[in-house]
């Protein structure tokens, strides 16, 4: 599986680089490009900061941006310590081949995870206080004043007693020849005392968005380009038999007909539509193999087969579940289940790859910049030191742009057969939607008992499903075990713990892998796992005869940080307060990616049994917030992913193959459909947890027990769209 | 052969006559700020304006295109970003990964030439493009902003 081989030379590349790149070689001077960054370019303080001689600061970038702020909050982040003029700030890019030259020095660059910022904070803030350590050593020496008499603020340099200023950009030259600090040595300022940090910025990367000045990589044009469309066999494992080249090589356009790895054909020509044209009318065989006969139907009777089966392993297991549920006054019983998902991002899948004798450029959108080059290098069979790739920011990634890198491996197998010229593939919206890493596939039996007062005794969750390290990461599970796919019902605390007290409590998952592609899909399993238990929790409280926050609140006080996140959103939703005739709550609360999240939906459900979302309250507690404007557009634009999920998303397969390959049929959420949403945000300034896919996983938990609330029945399955209501 | 006028300029392009506007305008005309999502005229990432009007231009045949017919893209919505969408944009910050925007933002200025109040409802049924980011909300707040700005200039 070329994935496998990927994850491979990538943990070779990371590992041969760690030497250096470990510790990471904080505020070293290595001059990219000594000459340029003299001039106009700016000069390079260290890895992190250049500062130009008009007094603009560009604060290097090593993680992609693909929407959720990331840019923005690191170029924050830095600011606050180099204490600069925020409105003579830039960002640059830096490339993977950059980073491996310089040992690594700008770290992990890959995107996702909800790590983008939470991961970098420390090293990006001390590069940026490494950098003020030295521009104010440099002024110091200049004047033959002690350091500790210099005050800096906004980038200007002042002595009070002497009453001279100079500001970073004349002293940056001096600067850059400094010793510089000691990382470790340097003492980060109290988040209490931000003054860039912290605060709504607007995002420095908005302007080219409004005029279609913004390049990503879809747009990317160069000398003498080709273009290629791709077909890859509809059945996932199926093969590539033969194609008839004659029928459309004389076609408008067409420079070629050439086989992609041993399941797919692309055509090449002078512009993709030329090259779209021709591949829909080429004549193609394909060795369907075994897969063809998979459905949804069979795959589901696989699930349903592990939710009873020996061979589940139980990641939870306190007291005796089982026994105490069969014991149990009341016993509530439910089976849900939650389809595959597309990503559906709005820019398709697409690479320009360039081979040149033994040299190998890419020009990519990749949430896995180091992954682009290990997988565009292994493709062109060539040393990691003679490739490169040019980050473009995302037209949205959601995790399907991580480490597989299966388009990136397809431009340069294209490229390859048309050396010296660049050759850019970009696939229709049906080979991306055919060819995803879906979302999980699961279903999750559930049972609980309740004693004589109404109070949870015993509860068993089994999970089976479709496990992602099984195709991505089988490294990962040990003896057979996955508890990835359990994700925020772990017992440790810190990243995506279960948030409930019950004295018998039995969590497990039965792995049923399928022959289709899985990977993360944003929110990753947290999203079906808040479902499953959020959802069933519900039920088990209106068994209770229980108010839906109190049975909560009462299981939770072990719980404080996600307990006061409920809480939140309960006051600021005005939990228990009268709603319009027809209007129904729901409540939900769940933990991933390091951070506490809850929900409040106000829901409508007409006579046909029309669902409508009123409002939604959604609270965070992600610890530090670098920048409150844009968590809240990271939680608004979670619900909209959230509710294109409850109420239509859903991917099925009939003959091996996926059905839904365009949005005429995979339907997205459009505006008119979305509730007004008001966010709380709730952080305690004590953790650094994530942001960009906490808050999707309470989404459609709040408005399916809304649901419930106003049908007097539970809902079990997604999407929505499939169930009848009333 | 096919004369088009864009952004107020006539260009001459080589096209088979199905082939969509938006491939013309992306690979002929060399303007990419117009963008390819789904090419069934579903997600309004391609939206362009023909007369006036917002159209879907993957689902158009430049065949279908005549030479009086005046097509504006997100390119010549306004000099140096200063359509009041724009602005309004701008202001609230509204995109997340921009791939929709320029498509949103057409749609948006169509709307207020023929609607200068828009109210919540009109919104709803005039901007039906999919932004996959989800924002929405944004897109709403900033489309009453745009409005209003122009009420008041």
């Amino acid at each position: 599986m070329k994935t496998l081989a990927t994850n491979l030379s990538r943990r070779k590349f990371i590992v041969g680089s760690a030497a250096a790149g470990g510790g990471l070689a904080l505020g070293i001077p290595f001059g990219i490009g000594e000459a340029a960054a003299q001039g106009a370019a700016g000069t390079e303080i260290n890895a992190w900061v250049v500062v130009k001689p008009n007094d603009v600061c560009v604060v290097r970038i090593a993680r992609s941006e693909m929407g959720q702020g990331t840019l923005t909050g690191l170029a924050q982040l830095v600011a606050e310590e180099l204490e600069c003029d925020w409105k003579k700030i830039a960002t640059e890019h830096v490339n993977p081949g950059q980073n491996l030259a310089h040992k690594r020095v700008w770290g992990e660059m890959a995107t996702g995870g909800s790590r983008g910022i939470r991961t970098s904070q420390d090293y990006v803030r001390r590069g940026g206080a490494a950098a003020r350590i030295m521009l104010l050593q440099a002024a110091a020496d200049q004047w033959g004043v002690p350091v500790g008499e210099l005050v800096v603020s906004d980038g200007v340099i002042a002595h009070a007693a002497s009453g001279r200023k100079t500001s970073y950009g004349k002293v940056a030259a001096a600067a850059a020849k400094l010793t510089p600090p000691d990382p470790k040595s340097i003492k980060l300022k109290d988040p209490k005392d931000w003054k860039i940090a912290g605060k709504p910025m607007k995002r420095l990367d908005t302007a080219d968005k409004l005029n279609g000045g913004k390049v990503y990589a879809i747009d990317v044009k160069l000398p003498g380009m080709l273009l290629a469309a791709v077909k890859k066999c509809p059945v996932h494992g199926g093969k590539l038999s033969s194609y008839e080249e004659a029928k459309v090589s004389n076609m408008p356009g067409v420079k070629g007909v050439v086989k992609v790895h041993d399941d797919a054909v692309a055509v090449v020509a002078d512009t993709w539509w030329r090259a779209k044209t021709a591949l829909e009318a080429l004549p193609v065989v394909w060795d369907e193999g075994p897969n063809a006969s998979q459905s949804s139907a069979t795959i589901a009777e696989r699930l349903k087969e592990g939710l009873t089966a020996d061979d589940a392993f139980a990641d939870t297991n306190n007291g005796d579940a089982l026994k105490v549920i069969a014991g149990a006054a009341k016993k509530i019983d439910a089976v849900y289940s939650t389809p595959f998902l597309s990503h559906a991002t709005m820019e398709p899948m697409n690479c320009t790859a360039l081979i040149k004798g033994d040299k190998v450029e890419v020009w990519t959108a990749t949430q896995s910049a180091e992954g682009s080059l290990a997988a565009a290098c292994e493709e062109a069979g060539v040393p990691l030191s003679n490739g490169e790739v040019h980050k473009l920011d995302l037209g949205g990634g959601f995790g399907r742009r991580g480490g597989t890198q299966d388009y990136t491996r397809q431009a340069v197998a294209i490229a390859k057969q048309f050396p010296a010229r660049p050759v850019k593939l970009i696939w229709s919206r049906e080979e991306d939607q055919g060819h995803d890493f879906y979302r999980p596939i699961s279903q999750c039996k559930m049972s609980a008992g309740l004693d004589e007062s109404g109070k949870l005794v015993g509860m068993h969750m089994r999970v089976s499903g479709q496990s992602i390290n099984a195709l991505l990461n089988p490294g990962a599970i040990k003896d057979g075990k996955d508890a990835r796919q359990l994700q925020g019902l772990w017992k440790d605390p810190g990243d995506a713990q279960f948030g409930y007290s019950v004295p018998n409590l039995r969590i497990e998952y039965a792995m049923r892998n399928t022959h289709m592609q899985v990977g993360p899909w944003r929110g990753v399993n947290t999203n079906q796992n808040g479902v499953y238990l959020e959802c069933f929790i519900e039920e088990v409280a209106r068994a209770a005869g229980a108010d839906s926050l109190e049975f909560r609140r009462s299981m939770m006080q072990g719980y404080p940080r996600h307990l006061a996140v409920l809480d939140a959103v309960a006051e600021k939703a005005g939990w228990g307060k009268p709603l319009p005739a027809g209007v129904h709550r729901g409540i939900a609360q769940f933990m991933g990616y390091g951070s506490y999240s809850a929900a409040v939906a106000e829901v409508s459900v007409s006579s046909e049994g029309k669902v409508k979302v009123h409002r939604m309250v959604l609270g965070i507690n992600c610890g530090h917030v670098v920048n409150p404007d844009q968590v809240a557009a990271q939680v608004e634009g979670s619900v909209a992913y959230g509710l294109s999920a409850a109420f239509y998303g859903e991917m099925s397969v009939e003959r091996g193959r996926m059905v839904e390959l365009n949005f005429d049929k995979y339907r997205i959420l459009r505006l008119a459909e979305m509730p007004k949403v008001e966010t709380v945000l709730v952080p305690t300034y004590d953790f650094w947890g994530g942001v960009g896919e906490p808050t999707i996983c309470v989404v459609s938990p709040a408005v399916m027990n809304a649901i419930y609330a106003a049908t007097g029945k539970p809902v079990r399955s997604l999407p929505l769209k499939n169930v009848k209501l009333v | 052969m096919a004369k088009l006028n864009i952004n107020g300029r006539t260009r001459e392009v080589q096209a088979e006559a199905g082939t969509p506007l938006l491939w013309v305008i992306r690979e002929q005309v060399g303007l990419t700020g117009t963008k390819y999502g789904c090419g069934v005229a579903q997600c309004g990432a391609c939206s362009v304006h023909l007369n006036g009007e917002v159209v879907r231009s993957c689902s158009i045949p430049v065949s279908a295109i005549k030479p009086t017919d005046k097509i504006v893209t997100i390119e010549g919505l306004s000099r140096s970003s200063s359509h009041p969408v724009q602005q309004a944009w701008a202001a609230i910050d509204v995109p997340q990964c921009g791939y929709c925007q320029s498509g949103q933002i057409m749609a948006a200025a169509a709307l207020l030439k023929k609607t200068p109040q828009p109210s919540d409802a009109d919104i709803d049924a005039a901007m039906t493009n999919i932004c996959r980011c989800g924002t929405y909300q944004r897109i709403r707040a900033a489309v009453h902003m745009a409005a209003d700005m122009v009420k008041k200039a």
